[in-house]
C-alpha cells in the first residue's frame, strides 16, 4: 500500500489551502472563546479572531514559546474541559521544566490516523511486525507509534527502550520486520550485535523507523548498512501531537509534513520574521484540528527549511529536511554558529572514526576554546603516534572548513564516551556566560 | 465543487453570516448542523443566488456566483429541495416533475422521461401517485416529490433544507437511505439538518453553524464524538 489516506495526502495545493483555512478559522474562535490564555494574547494586540480571512494573516498572532506552557503548568492551555480528556502526556523535559499536553477521544484517532500516515509511508504494512522501543510513558514517542502501528494493522512489540541484549533476543525470535526507535539507539543495537557476532542479514528487519532526535544522512547510511533495512526519519513534537507531524517516503528525500492538520512556518529565530523560501531557520507549527490542546504559532526551536517541489512518491504536501539542529543546541564558538550535526556530518566521513563525540566548550582567558572527543577504532591505539597525530590532523582540517571556526580535536578508545538509550546529550558547555 | 471563503450575507442592516469558509467535494455528503436561527438556510439561500453575497467569495465549480442570478444558478447545475417542501400543490406530482425537469427542456424530450423513471425508480410511491395532486400527499411523500423535482434537473450539486421537518422517524429513514444512495450513483449532496445525529450518521463531513459563525468542522464521524457537538446538538448529556 502506498498511501494510507491518498485523497489527503495528494490533494491539490488549492483544496489544501481551502481546508487550512476553514480549520485555521474554526481553531482561532475555539481559543479564542475557551483559552483564557489566547484570549488575553489576542485581546492584547486587538485581534478580533471573527475577522481573520486568509492564511496570510497568521503572522499577525503572537508565537507561543515553551515558558507559555510552563506559566501554564499543568491544565491552563487545555480547550476543554478534563472530564473530556482521554490522556495526558508530558515532555520529556530535557531542557528544564516538564510540559503538559491533552488529548480527547477525537485527538487520539486523528493522532493514530497520522502516525497510520507516517509509518505507511516508510514502508511498513499491517503484515509487519514492529517493534516499538522508544520509551513508553509520559513520552509521546512510544504510545504515539503504538496507536498508529494498531491503527494501520501492524503486529506490535510494545518493549520499550533499554535491555539492548533482550531487543536483540526478540527481535530475532519474534521475527521483527520494522524498529522504531532514536537512531543513536538504533546504532546501539547494531553494534551490539556486531559485538555478539550475530549475522544482521540473518533478520528479518526490513524498515527502521527513527526520530526524537537530529540525526544525519551518514548515519542514515551506516545504520543501513549495518542493519541492512531502509531507514526512514520521522518528526513530531509533544506540545504539538507527538510523532505524526511529518516522515519520510521511501525516497528519502525529506519528511512529508501532515499539512492538513498542521500549519508550518520558517522563521529566522533572531528577527522572526519568515525566512526566504528554502532558506533555514525555525519551524513553527499550528495544530489545525486539535480539540483538548491547540497550540497557535508554537516555535519548536528545531531548525529545517521547507521543500515545496514535488516529490517522487506523489505526495502533494511540502516537505522540510530532517531537523538541522536546535536553536537551543547551537553552539556560538568565537561568535561563529555551530550546530552538533554539522560536526557529526564529518566525523561520519573520516575513515577510522566511530560517530559517537562530544562537543567540550570551555573558555580559557575570555576566549572560546571547543575541543571535540571523537572515539576512534581500538586498532589506531596500537599502532604508531603518527598514524593518530595524522587523523587528528584530518578532523581538524575538514572540522575547520565545515564549521568556519577551529577546533581541538582529542581521540578517545572506542565506547569509553557513554551511550544513551534516549535523547542523547552531546553538548558540554562549561563556559559560565 | 463548492467553495466559500469568508462569506457574509443577511438581510438590510441584518448581518446572519459571519465569515463563512467551507466547501464541498464532489461526490461528497456534508452536512451543515445548527440551531434554529443559526443561518443554515441563510447560507443555502445565499449560495442559491436567493440573497445577496455581501463580502466574500462564493465559487461552484470554479465559477464566482457573485450577482448570478437563481434561475442561471440552477442551470449551472446548483438545485435546493426547500425547507417545508414547497411542492406545487394544485398541479399533479407528474407535472411538479416536469416542472423541475425545465432545465432539460431545451434537449431532448426523451432525457425528462428518462429522469422521471430514475425519479420513479428511487420513489416507487411517485409513480403511483403520479396523477395525483402533490396537495394530497402526505408530508413525507411532498418531501419525496420535492427531492424528486429537484433531481429531474440532474444537478451536479443537490442542496436540501431540513429534509426531516415534521416527518415521523421511519419515513426519515427511507429519505436518508435515498440520500445515501444518491451518493453512491456519484451525486454530491449539501444537507442543513437540525437532526445532527441523522445527518452526521449519513455524511462523509459536517460543519457546526452558530449564530452565523462555523464553530467546529471535520469528519462526521468525529463530530459525532465531539463532546460539545453532543452536548449542543445530541442531547447527550455526560454525567
Amino acid at each position: 500500500m502506498k498511501y494510507w489516506e491518498e485523497k489527503r495526502e495528494r490533494m491539490s495545493r488549492e483544496d489544501l489551502e481551502q481546508l487550512q483555512l476553514e480549520r485555521l478559522q474554526a481553531t482561532i474562535y475555539r481559543v479564542g472563546t475557551h483559552v483564557p490564555f489566547y484570549r488575553k494574547r489576542f485581546k492584547e494586540i486587538n485581534l478580533d479572531p471573527d475577522g481573520f480571512r486568509s492564511l496570510g494573516e497568521l503572522s499577525s498572532l503572537p508565537f507561543t514559546v515553551k515558558d507559555d506552557l510552563r506559566s501554564n503548568y499543568p491544565y491552563g492551555l487545555f480547550a476543554v474541559p478534563l472530564r473530556d480528556v482521554v490522556r495526558i502526556h508530558s515532555s520529556s523535559g530535557t531542557t528544564g521544566m516538564a510540559t503538559v499536553v491533552g488529548y480527547t477521544k477525537n485527538d487520539i484517532k486523528i493522532w493514530s490516523n497520522l502516525v497510520a500516515r507516517v509509518l505507511t509511508a516508510a514502508g511498513v504494512t499491517k503484515d509487519d511486525v514492529i517493534q516499538i522501543a522508544f520509551g513508553y510513558g509520559l513520552f509521546t514517542g512510544g504510545f504515539g507509534l503504538h496507536y498508529g502501528a494498531e491503527r494501520l494493522g501492524a503486529s506490535v512489540i510494545p518493549i520499550s527502550s533499554g535491555n539492548t541484549k533482550r531487543q536483540i533476543q526478540i527481535m530475532q525470535d519474534f521475527k521483527t520486520t520494522a524498529l522504531v526507535c532514536t537512531p543513536s539507539y538504533a546504532l546501539m543495537i547494531a553494534d551490539t550485535m556486531l559485538d555478539m557476532g550475530i549475522n544482521t542479514n540473518a533478520l528479518s528487519l526490513k524498515w527502521g523507523l527513527f526520530g526524537a532526535e537530529p540525526w544525519s544522512e551518514a548515519m542514515r547510511t551506516e545504520i543501513n548498512s549495518k542493519l541492512n533495512i531502509k531507514a526512514t526519519d520521522n518528526y513530531g513534537l509533544s506540545e504539538v501531537m507527538g510523532p505524526g507531524v511529518a516522515g519520510e517516503c521511501l525516497e528519502c528525500k525529506g519528511l512529508h509534513i501532515n499539512e492538513d492538520h498542521f500549519l508550518v512556518e520558517v522563521i529566522n529565530p533572531n528577527t522572526l520574521e519568515p525566512v526566504g523560501s528554502g532558506e533555514v531557520g525555525e519551524l513553527v507549527v499550528t495544530t489545525l484540528t486539535k480539540e483538548a490542546f491547540p497550540v497557535i504559532r508554537y516555535r519548536t526551536r528545531d531548525l529545517t527549511r521547507l521543500i515545496t517541489e514535488p516529490c517522487a512518491c506523489g505526495r502533494t504536501n511540502y516537505r522540510m529536511t530532517r531537523i538541522l539542529g536546535r536553536t537551543d543546541d547551537m553552539l556560538i564558538i568565537k561568535g561563529v554558529n555551530v550546530f552538533p550535526t554539522q560536526i557529526e556530518n564529518v566525523l561520519f566521513e573520516i575513515e577510522g572514526t566511530e560517530p559517537h563525540y562530544r562537543i567540550v566548550v570551555e573558555r580559557e582567558n575570555h576566549q572560546d576554546k571547543a575541543t571535540v572527543l571523537v572515539e576512534v577504532v581500538e586498532s589506531l591505539f596500537f599502532d604508531e603516534m603518527k598514524k593518530q597525530r595524522q587523523l587528528v590532523e584530518t578532523i581538524k582540517k575538514r572540522l575547520a572548513s565545515e564549521l568556519g571556526v577551529s577546533v581541538d580535536v582529542k581521540l578517545v578508545e572506542e565506547k569509553t564516551l557513554e551511550r544513551f538509550e534516549g535523547k542523547g546529550q552531546r553538548v558540554i558547555d562549561k563556559r559560565e556566560l | 465543487m463548492l467553495r466559500i471563503r469568508n462569506l457574509e450575507a443577511g438581510y438590510g442592516k441584518l448581518r446572519v453570516l459571519k465569515r463563512i469558509s467551507m466547501h464541498v467535494d464532489p461526490g461528497e455528503i456534508v452536512t451543515i448542523i445548527g440551531a434554529n436561527g443559526a443561518g443554515k438556510t441563510t447560507l443555502l439561500h445565499t449560495i442559491t443566488g436567493l440573497v445577496k453575497i455581501g463580502s466574500g467569495e462564493v465559487l461552484f465549480k470554479g465559477n464566482n456566483l457573485q450577482r448570478v442570478p437563481p434561475a442561471k444558478i440552477v442551470f449551472a447545475g446548483c438545485s435546493l429541495v426547500p425547507e417545508g417542501r414547497q411542492v406545487f400543490s394544485t398541479m399533479t406530482v407528474q407535472e411538479n416533475l416536469v416542472l423541475g425537469g425545465y432545465v432539460l427542456t431545451k434537449r431532448d424530450k426523451k432525457d425528462i422521461i428518462h429522469e422521471m423513471d430514475h425519479v420513479f425508480e428511487l420513489f416507487p410511491v411517485l409513480k403511483e401517485r403520479k396523477k395525483q395532486l402533490a396537495g394530497t400527499l402526505s408530508g413525507g411523500e411532498q418531501q419525496m416529490l420535492a427531492m424528486g423535482r429537484a433531481l429531474m434537473a440532474r444537478p451536479s450539486l443537490i442542496m436540501m433544507d431540513e429534509p426531516s421537518t415534521g416527518l415521523a422517524p421511519l419515513i426519515v429513514k427511507s429519505i436518508f437511505r435515498v440520500i445515501l444512495r444518491l451518493r453512491e450513483e456519484g451525486n454530491t449532496v449539501l444537507l442543513v439538518e437540525q437532526n445532527a445525529k441523522a445527518a452526521l450518521g449519513i455524511a462523509d463531513r459536517g460543519y457546526v453553524l452558530e449564530t452565523g459563525k462555523i464553530i467546529l468542522q471535520g469528519a462526521a464521524e468525529d463530530l459525532l464524538e465531539n463532546r460539545d457537538v453532543q452536548r449542543a446538538y445530541l442531547g447527550r448529556e455526560t454525567e
